[in-house]
């Protein structure tokens, strides 16, 4: 049905006047209505305001921000998501949980290292570096430490088991104090007597490497 | 930057340039994010406060949008525009801190009225254009700005999300989760109410030391 736009009343227009402005009006309605905002003065003053509403409002300078507002996001988004001052970052990215898991890993193998290497000395290690690594001493399943055959502080001596210093200390046994004495008092200078003479002809950095490997077990 | 009659109508990045700017941030440039978004800094903000109404509340959800955008970056498609992408992103991050929050406070006299009850103008004034240069003034800005305030919400979102972030009636409704009739029904009332709001300020003197003419008044 046409709409006879003498019959549009002011609070049709109304109604529509949002639609209008929007161009969201048929064809037939539009018409009517402009016909109706030519005659009606009201009605044209409230087109008018609403548009002039519209115009005000969708100005950007309405769009006002808190000051410091730009300042703040900018380091928030630089500190949440790395988004500024590092091309770095896209890499960066994968790369942290990498060097997360390497240093983790490798933090571990220090650590081990350090504890053993620690642990030892603080037993009797440094010294244990003289024990020549193919004498012959005992293991018994009563306790983690060798010793010289024959030792009296051997628990268990029907569990005994024989093998060389190095196997000894690769399966993590630690050197009796009592019949092993010799060796270790004299950790700290390099004991001239048994402990070097089976590799007397051994370059001293291969004899290092050999000790710390034995230590670092 | 732009000239200012095409930072009124279309605020931000020419579209060439910023699509460059986003398939660069997609492709792991971060440091670009921040200069992709900043022209819509102050939409996005505005947004979070026509929903939340509380100024420091309404910075940390444009904060936690433009964070959750850079997340989701790799998400958006070129066919959308990348402000409206932004806006709703912003009215989602509004509109779940404000559900938060509502567990605590009711906000109970907004859901007082009927949106669908008639809403018949009161000022029938004559009309004389506002010149623009009206906005140059804080006074002006801030009036415009309490109008808008007294505003009930569901009025409010609409005109804010249509007419100042420039979404369309679609967009609008999505980004609300409302229907198009509804969208259309709220933004029909909150124009005639602001128009009336301001014709009554304009009574108030609110733009009496604006050069209009003798007898005359813009609403």
């Amino acid at each position: 049905m046409v709409v006879n736009q003498r019959m549009l009343h002011c609070e049709q227009v109304w109604r529509e006047v949002s639609n209008y402005i929007d161009r969201d009006v048929d064809a037939a309605l539009r018409s009517s209505m402009e016909e109706h905002f030519r005659t009606c003065k009201r009605c044209a003053s409230v087109l008018a305001g609403t548009r002039n509403v519209i115009q005000l409002y969708g100005d950007e300078r309405l769009l006002e921000v808190p000051a410091g507002f730009s300042r703040r996001l900018e380091k928030r988004l630089t500190k949440d998501a790395a988004v500024k001052g590092s091309r770095w970052s896209s890499w960066a990215a994968w790369l942290v949980p990498v060097a997360a898991i390497a240093l983790i890993a490798g933090g571990l193998k220090l650590a081990n290292t350090f504890t053993f290497r620690n642990l030892i000395k603080s037993q009797h290690a440094l010294p244990a570096n003289n024990i020549p690594p193919d004498l012959v001493v005992v293991v018994s399943s009563g306790s983690k430490i060798f010793h010289v055959p024959g030792c009296r502080f051997i628990h268990d001596k029907a569990s005994e088991r024989t093998l060389t210093a190095k196997q000894a200390m690769q399966e993590g046994y630690f050197p009796c104090t009592r019949c092993l004495r010799q060796y270790l008092k004299t950790g700290l200078t390099r004991h001239q007597g048994a402990a070097v003479a089976d590799s007397g002809s051994v370059e001293e950095e291969e004899e290092s490497e050999e000790v710390l490997s034995l230590a670092g077990r | 930057m732009s000239e200012p009659s095409v930072v009124l109508n279309n605020p931000g990045q020419s579209g060439a340039h910023e699509q460059e700017l986003i398939l660069s941030v997609q492709r792991g440039q971060n440091e670009l994010f921040y200069e992709l978004v900043r022209p819509y800094e102050r939409r996005v903000y505005a947004a979070a406060l026509a929903i939340l109404r509380n100024e420091q509340d309404a910075e940390d959800a444009a904060q936690e949008a433009m964070l959750k955008a850079f997340a989701n970056i790799r998400q958006f498609r070129a066919e959308a525009r990348f402000s409206t992408w932004l806006i709703q992103i912003t009215v989602n991050e509004a509109l779940m801190r404000r559900r938060r929050e509502r567990t605590v406070v009711m906000e109970g006299i907004e859901h007082g009225r009927d949106e669908e009850s008639e809403y018949a103008p009161r000022e029938f004034a004559d009309w004389r254009e506002i010149p623009s240069e009206a906005l140059e003034r804080k006074e002006v800005r801030q009036r415009l700005a309490e109008a808008l305030g007294t505003l009930d919400r569901k009025y409010r979102e609409v005109f804010v999300l249509r007419d100042m972030e420039h979404l369309n009636i679609q967009e609008t409704a999505e980004a609300l989760g409302i229907s198009v009739a509804s969208v259309k029904t709220r933004l029909l009332r909150a124009r005639l109410m602001l128009r009336d709001l301001l014709a009554a300020g304009w009574e108030q003197g609110w733009f009496s030391r604006l050069p209009f003419e003798k007898g005359t008044k813009p609403w």
